[in-house]
């Protein structure tokens, strides 16, 4: 590993570190009542200072509070979309790259469909037809994210199989079960983990976007991207109401893409 | 020729698989889409003719049947809430959506190519190391996020441009930069990585012992073979620069495929939706068809088999 990519890697760890204890602290420090009118003028937008450090929104409450509040939820669902996103696509990548054959086939053509789809439309289709609540953007986002995890686990699955460590512990009688769980998922691990950052990052924004599109976790919990939304028919004369939403999202996205690009292999030449 | 028709014949398996997995959404709206059809005041009477009018009442192979023949004749069903065919409605919003998705496409190129090859000779210097942690950072950022932004310094603040909606060539600057930008620095970082592996090469060091200039070395000699494998990620990339244009669409007022969806999600339109989302699968799988055959005409190594 370079020293660059170790310094990016590093500085984006420490992104990360600064998240999770916003997540974790961020709404005790919280000044305000997220949900609650707490400006003394409610009628429209009051600019960042004193004692609204981020300003107030349209319904008078406070940007700083919400943010703070927002970042446990943000960094929630982005966290377990990323764990059914890796689920689902380890799984079908491990068995279709074990098993070969009509198996592979058939998860892999079922991937090529699912890839045609841009994943944040399916998203929208699904989530419409599910009603919002955290535990459907959980599973839809799972559902249309795996795609890229399931073709990189097969490919490194189809090459492992063949390996001798492999071939050893099959000749030693063990089943499918134990040699796909104890030989053939430790050695993927590595790969995973650069996934996983890299997903996390990728259902950060998804979740930005449909909660952009009024379809994300359901009010009156404070997102992120509820929040850009929001500030959408004020941009003009309330910028600061859009401005530190975005930075929120650009900083969480960025800790996670730091730390996949850290974690890359130079040799490999991923971007 | 045979690996032309194989070619097309696996584009339409995967526009079959994506029809069926429409059709499966269809089905787990927990409504009753007769009821919704007939309106809220409707009698149990009518529900139920209207369910027989929808062929609600058959078997499910025998709708999924109905519904591929309808599809095959270009029947993608009514809008819940206009009752307008969803394929005009379509058909009227394609040239937008069109046209928006080839300009951020064309940006994202041109942003490739350029931030790309001048990246090239700085590699591994403080300048490239700024671009690339840029790059990341624009990357990380929402593109609606981006495009309220543009909105509000160059359309609102300086007054460059129109704020939001279609029709001039001025309008379609910023949607178009929006939606381009973070897909051209995705190519021009990979680029940039192709471009240090290919400079490595006995040939880029033949032509440089021959008295190649720079320009000549990195525009003409090296590009063609950095960037080849570009063409292929563009056609993957597609798809996400689809979901782009939703959310462009919905920043700029631009009446598109994904204002439409978003709107039909609004009002719980579902063969609006399904109707979006079954031609922008098809969007994407034309795009990867067509980038593949282009790869292999512009690669005179790879034959036509």
């Amino acid at each position: 590993m370079t020293a660059r990519r170790r310094g990016l890697l590093r500085f984006g760890l420490a992104m990360g570190a600064g998240l999770v204890l916003l997540a974790v602290v961020g709404p005790a420090l919280a000044p305000f009542d997220p949900t609650a009118p707490v400006a003394p003028q409610l009628a429209e937008p009051s600019p960042p200072g004193a004692p609204f450090w981020l300003g107030t929104d349209d319904l008078g409450r406070d940007v700083l509070s919400r943010l703070l509040h927002g970042a446990r939820i943000s960094l929630m669902v982005g966290l377990v979309a990323m764990l059914v996103t890796m689920v689902i696509g380890t799984a079908l990548g491990l068995a279709a790259g074990y098993f070969g054959g009509v198996v592979d086939v058939i998860l892999m053509r079922f991937t090529d469909v699912m890839l045609a789809f841009p994943g944040l439309l399916l998203a929208v289709a699904l989530v419409a037809v599910l009603r919002p609540s955290v535990w459907t953007i959980f599973v839809v986002i799972g559902l249309v994210s795996w795609t890229g995890v399931a073709r990189v686990v097969r490919g490194e699955t189809l090459s492992l199989r063949e390996r001798d460590f492999v071939l050893a512990a099959r000749a030693m009688g063990a089943g499918h079960g134990r040699i796909l769980l104890r030989h053939v998922l430790p050695n993927v691990a590595p790969t995973l983990v650069v996934i996983a950052a890299l997903s996390t990052s990728g259902t950060i924004l998804l979740d930005a976007g449909l909660s952009f599109l009024g379809i994300g976790v359901p009010p009156p919990t404070p997102t992120w991207g509820r929040m850009i939304q929001e500030a959408s028919t004020y941009y003009r004369v309330a910028p600061w109401l859009m401005a530190f939403p975005g930075l929120a999202v650009l900083y969480a996205v960025l800790a996670f893409n730091l730390i996949a690009y850290g974690l890359t292999d130079e040799a490999k030449g991923t971007p | 020729m045979r690996y032309l028709a194989g070619r097309l014949a696996w584009a339409l398996v995967i526009l079959l698989g994506t029809t069926f997995i429409t059709f499966a959404i269809v089905f787990v709206v927990p409504g009753d889409p007769a009821r919704v059809v007939a309106g809220p005041r409707a009698d149990a009477a009518t529900i139920a003719s209207v369910r027989h009018e929808l062929g609600l009442d058959r078997s499910l192979p025998a709708q999924y049947g109905r519904y591929l023949w309808r599809l095959a004749h270009g029947d993608l069903g009514r809008s819940y809430a206009n009752r307008q065919p969803v394929a005009t409605t379509l058909a009227r919003r394609l040239p937008a959506t069109a046209t928006l998705a080839v300009a951020g496409l064309a940006v994202a190129i041109v942003i490739g190519l350029v931030v790309g090859i001048l990246s090239a000779p700085v590699a591994g210097t403080w300048v490239d190391r700024t671009v690339l942690v840029g790059s990341l950072a624009v990357l990380s950022a929402p593109v609606f996020w981006l495009g309220m932004l543009a909105l509000y310094w160059i359309g609102f603040r300086w007054r460059l441009v129109p704020l939001g909606g279609a029709g001039t060539f001025r309008h379609l600057i910023l949607p178009a930069l929006v939606l381009g930008i973070g897909s051209g620095l995705y190519y021009a970082r990979l680029l940039h990585t192709n471009l240090q592996g290919v400079l490595r090469l006995d040939y880029i060091r033949a032509a440089r012992a021959r008295g190649v200039g720079p320009f000549r070395l990195y525009t003409v000699h090296a590009l063609r073979n950095a960037a080849l494998p570009l063409l292929t990620v563009i056609g993957l990339d597609f798809a996400a620069l689809m979901n782009g244009v939703v959310l462009t669409e919905t920043v700029f007022h631009w009446p598109g495929i994904g204002r439409l969806a978003f709107d039909a999600v609004l009002a719980l339109d579902v063969p609006v939706i399904m109707g979006t989302v079954l031609l922008s699968a098809g969007l994407v799988v034309t795009t990867n068809l067509a980038v593949d055959l282009l790869y292999r005409l512009v690669d005179p190594r790879i034959t036509l088999r």
